[in-house]
Formats: structure tokens, C-alpha cells, sequence
């Protein structure tokens, strides 16, 4: 077993060898001394397991990932693009900012820029470990750890391109940065560790999007990393899109700092993928900081959705709220492990956290793992988790005025989501989803 | 229009209606008066079709038809409206949202013109004026937070709406101050006609002085023991319903 497991890793090692270690002359030292602690210590996590009495993995078996046998390990930069694929989201007109990227190489070819003050800087992370090499070296891979988490080391291992965003002191973008991660699904099955650094100086404000997709069959692995330093005042809204197709494996993890006064925004969205795992951490570093955390995952078949969302209060007076909402049809598994740590120092600290699932069938299962740690003593903290069927008796109410059963549950479980996507103040965004919705609700009701 | 016979029907396990025969003649209306758990809102809503809801015997039809064969949106659309005893909460669906889907679902069914939201808010405003709702309440959720006297006569509007040739009202009058009763009646009176007919649900015979009844029906122990005309209401409400137990001939 243990053999096996070796050569799991291996696959990775020999590939990370031949493409990565030796790949072009532009890359700076410290990149490549980044990659090689990060590939050495990949060989030592290896791939997490249930078996090692590792609770944060428990109801995540992620095994299938690591025996997957996908063609390209290291995808080469292509132009190939489905249109289709692409077209599935795009938002926001011609006003938005958009970064697209494929197997985590930027196209510049599909990207645009045309609403961004001169003062910010949006570029691709291979262009900017040569052209900025400051903004690069400060943040990148400072805050995302690849000491505990294998999947972390493997991207910090392949890193070679992915976004930058940076905005200096006292400037606010008006319109959202998109950033579009493509799979080509190429090579039998690409794997690709997309990876994004944003950060916001004092008083600066800026929304920023990440959607994940590639086709609609076939497998293929992303694994992301994202760090997000938000500076003291500044306010940062994210949104996160999983449309994955049927056969994709989704790991990503995203790790947010907050300096004083600062507040940062989460909307999580997994729709698509075999199974999909996100790690969301919150440091509440700075006095006064906060942050909200929302999620709407809808699940059918045999699909598996898996939210760590890991809130940190370090500092006094700091707030975070967490609401998520599973709607899990088939034989699906939605699974959500939320915690909170209240340091001793984070006084005043107040703390919500809930989960809510909707099962549409006999054979989905919601798994709810809250866990508290207070170390402080005056404190506002509050947690709870629902799961329950459709109401029978709104469904009686609906149908007793000419609703079908079909419409009627449509109805009900969209009015459940909405709880979660009337957060979404961007109307492209909000129209996007809505649309996605509605359209997994169709197609539900055709199975 | 509408015939129960013998009908018997049980919910949680309980045997609750024992036998009902009752015959609605169009242009009707239909009194039901009965002691706290006597049958009344278990027969409103199996003739709703409420899932929960198990039809052990008997049968009803509805024009003719089966009615107990058909699901509750099949019931709606022949033409039968329930009035909630307690209208449902419904978070995160707004009222006129899901009043346009019910009047438009019904209108499809028979080939007639479905509205767009604008048509349709035409409409249910001056429907609204009837039973002075405030148009603001529609934009709410359905029935959330409604006030008990705004629930039933959110229920009357949409009664006016649908325009059903059945009514089924269970206690439309319990809980609404004296106004909001004269509302109530006026909205069950405006629908009064020749081709449809009414159930009226209630414990008092104040109503019934709105709503002035062709018959009322005494349901006890789930079965109708006696059935009589408008006079029989003032009778119950002077002497209760001690002596109108099941020695009396059941009517047929
Ligand atoms: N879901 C249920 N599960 C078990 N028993 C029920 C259920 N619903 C109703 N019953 C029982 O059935 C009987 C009849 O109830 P029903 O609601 O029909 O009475 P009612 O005549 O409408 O009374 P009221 O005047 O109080 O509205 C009662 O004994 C009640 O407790
Ligand atoms: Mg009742």
C-alpha cells in the first residue's frame, strides 16, 4: 500500500523534474528555490489521506485523485480554447476587467483591461516575476503555507504563471477583475494549479471573480491557490464559481489576511466537478477587521462538495459571518467543516456560523462539522446547522393554487438559494446565477 | 357540483371523517359548524388533496369526475380553492410572484392567456382594493409576517383572483376584528353566483349573517349529524352542540 502510495507521488516528482526544474531562463532564483522546497516537501505530505486519523480530511477521500491516471501533468501553454467553454463565463459586457487563463497559463490573446486605474497593477505572475519582482517576492507564497498541505506544495511546486492584482493605498477599482481558469482537459486529462495573489493597500477597494470550468466530459484535476492581503481600511469582495464539467476534480484553497479596519467579502458558488474541495482561512489579523462568508453548493448524481471555511479572530474587536446552503440531490455529498478561533487577545469578538442543507433525495447526505475555540473571554459566538427535505406543507399550499409539483419544488428551492444569492449586489453576477439555478433545477427535474 | 359519499378518511394514523355524505348544488353555499376537532379542516383539505391526508373509503366527484384521483394542482385547475384555516409560510417566494405562477398555471390549462407581471399587477391591484390590501404586502413573502386578520384576506384575494367555482373556506372569519370580517364577507359574497358555490367553514354565526347560507351542516365526530337551514347556525350558537350528537338522523 505504502509502495503504492510512493509511486502516486512519484508521478508528480518525475514530471516536476523534467518540466518544471529546468523550464525558462527568465524565472528568478528565488521562484525556483520556492519550487524546490515545495516539490521536496510534496514528497514528504504526499497526498492527504483519510487513513491517517486526519480529521480534516475526514469525509473528503481524495484517493481518486491521487491514483487518477491524467495524461499531462504539465500542460504546455496552448491557444486551443472551446469557445463554448469560454463563452460559459464570460459576464459583464465589455465593461469588466478579464484575465483568462488555460491550464493556468495566461492568454493574452482573450484577456482585456478596460477599466482599470493607471495605478494598478493587473498582469500575469510569469510576466511579473520578471518585470515585478517586488510585488512578487513580498506576498507570493507568503501567506499560503505549502508546509501542511500537499495539495498547497504541488501548486507552489508547478508554479509558473497565474494572476497578480495589486492596488496601491487609497485606490478603489470600480469594475470587478475577472479571472477566468480554464482546463483544456487536453492530453488525457490535464492537471493544472492555477494561482492567484491580490493585494490591497490601505483604503483601497476592489472586487475580484474566480471561475473555474473546462469541458463538459473528460477528467481533469485544478488545483488552486489563492492568497488574498487585505491592507488597513481596504475592502476586498471576492466571488468564487465552480462550473467544473461532469469528470473534474477541484481542490483549492484560498488564504485571506486582514489588516486593521479592513473588510473582505467571500461568495463561493460550486455547481460543477466529481468532487471539489475548498479550503477557505480567514486570518482577522487587524483591529476592527471583518469578513462574510457565504456559499450556495448544489449537488446531484454521485458529486461531492467539500467547504472548510477557517475563520481566525487574532485581534480585538473583529467579526465574521459565515452562511452556507447546500442543496444536494442523487446521491450526492455536501459536506461543510466551519471553524472559529477566538484568540485571547480578540476581545469583543463577534462570531456567526451556519449551515443549512436541503436533501431532494433519500440517498444525499449533508455532513455539518462545526468546531469552536475561545480563548477569549468577551465574546459574541454563535453556530447552528439545519438539514431538512422540502416543506411538505408549502409544497400542499403551492400546488393548492395550480402549481405543478414540478414548478412548485422549483420554486421552493430556488427561494431556499435566494438567501444566498441575494447577497450578490453585481447584477451580471447575480443574472449568471440565477440562470445556473435555474438551469441544474431543469435538469434535475429531467432525471 | 360537488357529491361525497360515505366518505371516510384518516391523518397520523387517526381515523378523523367517518362516513361524510354531503351534496353542493351550484349556486350554493354550504355552511359547516362542528366542535374544535370534529373533522372539519381534515375534510377541506382531503377534498384539497393534501398528501397527508389518506382517503380510506367513499367517494367525491366533482362535476362528475373523480376528484380524489386527481393531485392538487389537477383540483385547483377543475376549479377548487382551499382558504386556509392557517395560511403557509412561504420564506423567500415573494406573494405576487407566486400568485401570477398559481394564475397563470390554471389559465394554461385551459388554453387561456397567461399575464406578464405588469398585466397581471394591473389586476391584482384592483382586486387588492376590494379586500384593502396594501399592494406593499404582495412584494413581501407569502403570508411572512402577515398579521392574522392580512393572512385571510391575502387568502380572499387570491380566491378573487382564481375566481374558482369552489370554494372551500376553513373559518375565513376566525381572528378579524369587525372590519376585517365585513372585508371577508363582502370578497365571498362578490363571487357568489349561479354557477359556483361555496363551503363555508366557521364556528360562529356571525359570518353567516354576511354570508347569509342555504344550508348548514353539524359535523361531529367526523360525520354530518344534521343538516338544516340558515336558522339551525343561530340554534348552535345559543345552545352549543350538547343534543346535536349522533343519536340525530344523519342527513343524507
Ligand atoms: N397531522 C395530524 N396528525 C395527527 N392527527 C391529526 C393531524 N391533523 C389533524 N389531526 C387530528 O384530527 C382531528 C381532526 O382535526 P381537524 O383539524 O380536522 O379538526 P377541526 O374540526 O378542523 O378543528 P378546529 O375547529 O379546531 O379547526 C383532531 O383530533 C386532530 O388532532
Ligand atoms: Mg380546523
Amino acid at each position: 500500500m505504502a509502495q503504492q502510495t510512493a509511486t502516486q507521488e512519484q508521478k508528480y516528482v518525475e514530471a516536476w523534474k523534467t518540466s518544471i526544474a529546468g523550464d525558462s531562463p527568465n524565472v528568478p532564483d528565488s521562484i525556483r528555490t520556492l519550487r524546490e522546497s515545495a516539490i521536496a516537501r510534496f514528497s514528504e505530505l504526499g497526498f492527504p489521506t483519510t487513513r491517517r486519523g486526519n480529521e480534516e480530511w475526514k469525509y473528503t477521500d481524495v484517493r481518486g485523485i491521487a491514483s487518477a491516471e491524467y495524461g499531462s501533468l504539465v500542460p504546455s501553454p496552448t491557444n486551443r480554447v472551446v469557445t463554448k467553454t469560454l463563452d460559459q463565463h464570460i459576464m459583464g459586457g465589455s465593461v469588466w476587467n478579464r484575465l483568462v487563463f488555460v491550464d493556468g497559463h495566461w492568454l493574452p490573446e482573450l484577456s482585456w483591461l478596460p477599466s482599470l486605474p493607471a495605478e494598478v497593477t493587473v498582469i500575469s505572475l510569469a510576466k511579473a516575476m520578471s518585470t515585478e519582482p517586488g510585488l512578487v517576492a513580498n506576498d507570493l507564497a507568503q501567506h499560503a503555507s505549502y508546509q501542511e498541505s500537499g495539495f498547497t506544495a504541488l501548486n507552489t511546486a508547478f508554479l509558473q504563471d497565474g494572476a497578480l492584482i495589486a492596488v496601491p493605498d487609497n485606490v478603489e477599482i470600480e469594475e470587478p477583475i475577472h479571472l477566468i481558469f480554464l482546463s483544456s482537459g487536453n492530453g488525457d486529462g490535464s492537471v493544472s494549479h492555477p494561482r492567484t495573489l491580490v493585494t490591497l493597500g490601505a483604503h483601497a477597494k476592489a472586487t475580484v471573480i474566480e471561475s473555474y470550468g473546462g469541458p463538459v466530459d473528460g477528467p481533469y484535476l485544478t488545483n488552486a491557490v489563492s492568497e488574498f492581503v487585505v491592507g488597513p481600511g481596504a475592502h476586498l469582495e471576492t466571488f468564487h464559481l465552480q462550473q467544473h464539467g461532469k469528470q473534474a476534480n477541484h481542490i483549492g484553497s484560498k488564504q485571506v489576511k486582514l489588516a486593521n479596519d479592513s473588510s473582505f467579502v467571500a461568495g463561493a458558488f460550486d455547481f460543477g466537478g466529481t468532487l471539489s474541495r475548498n479550503t477557505l482561512s480567514v486570518a482577522l489579523e487587524g483591529a476592527g477587521s471583518s469578513c462574510n462568508l457565504y456559499g450556495l453548493y448544489m449537488t446531484n448524481d454521485s458529486q461531492h462538495v467539500d467547504n472548510q471555511v477557517l475563520v481566525d479572530h487574532a485581534a480585538p474587536h473583529t467579526t465574521s459571518r459565515q452562511l452556507y446552503k447546500g442543496v444536494l440531490n442523487g446521491h450526492s455529498r455536501g459536506v461543510f467543516h466551519g471553524s472559529i478561533t477566538v484568540r485571547q487577545v480578540a476581545q469583543k469578538t463577534d462570531a456567526l456560523q451556519m449551515d443549512k442543507n436541503l436533501l431532494l433525495s433519500d440517498d444525499a447526505e449533508a455532513d455539518t462539522k462545526p468546531a469552536l475555540w475561545i480563548y477569549a473571554d468577551d465574546v459574541k459566538c454563535g453556530h447552528g446547522a439545519t438539514c431538512g427535505k422540502l416543506d411538505e406543507t408549502a409544497m400542499f399550499y403551492l400546488r393548492s393554487r395550480g402549481l405543478d409539483e414540478a414548478s412548485a419544488r422549483r420554486m421552493l428551492i430556488h427561494a431556499f438559494a435566494n438567501e444566498i444569492l441575494d447577497n450578490v449586489g453585481l447584477t451580471p453576477l447575480r443574472v449568471h446565477l440565477e440562470q445556473f439555478v435555474t438551469s441544474s433545477l431543469r435538469f434535475e427535474e429531467q432525471q | 357540483m360537488l357529491e361525497i359519499r360515505n366518505l371516510t378518511a384518516s391523518v397520523g394514523g387517526n381515523q378523523v371523517l367517518n362516513g361524510i355524505n354531503l351534496s353542493i348544488q351550484a349556486g350554493t353555499v354550504h355552511a359547516i359548524m362542528g366542535p374544535n376537532g370534529s373533522g372539519k379542516s381534515t375534510l377541506s383539505n382531503v377534498l384539497a388533496g393534501h398528501p397527508q391526508y389518506i382517503v380510506d373509503g367513499g367517494e367525491v366527484l366533482f362535476d362528475g369526475v373523480d376528484l380524489l384521483a386527481m393531485p392538487p394542482e389537477e383540483r385547483a385547475r377543475a376549479g377548487i380553492f382551499l382558504c386556509f384555516q392557517h395560511p403557509v409560510e412561504v420564506p423567500g417566494v415573494r406573494m405576487d410572484h407566486f400568485m401570477r405562477a398559481g394564475y397563470n398555471a390554471i389559465h394554461k390549462s385551459h388554453d387561456e392567456e397567461e399575464l406578464d407581471p405588469i398585466q397581471f399587477d394591473r389586476i391584482l391591484k384592483d382586486k387588492a382594493k376590494i379586500v384593502e390590501i396594501d399592494p406593499l404586502l404582495l412584494k413581501r413573502n407569502v403570508n411572512e409576517g402577515f398579521s392574522g386578520g392580512e393572512k385571510k384576506r391575502n387568502e380572499i384575494l387570491q380566491m378573487a383572483m382564481l375566481e374558482p367555482k369552489l370554494s372551500i373556506l376553513d373559518e375565513p372569519d376566525s381572528g378579524l376584528d369587525v372590519d376585517s370580517l365585513r372585508i371577508v364577507a363582502e370578497g365571498i359574497n362578490q363571487l357568489r353566483s349561479p354557477d359556483k358555490a361555496v363551503l363555508l367553514i366557521t364556528h360562529y354565526q356571525r359570518i353567516l349573517n354576511y354570508v347569509v347560507p342555504d344550508v348548514v351542516n353539524v359535523l361531529i365526530n367526523g360525520r354530518i349529524v344534521r343538516s338544516g337551514g340558515k336558522e339551525l347556525a343561530a340554534e348552535i350558537e345559543a345552545n352549543g352542540y350538547e343534543g346535536q350528537g349522533e343519536a340525530l338522523q344523519p342527513s343524507a
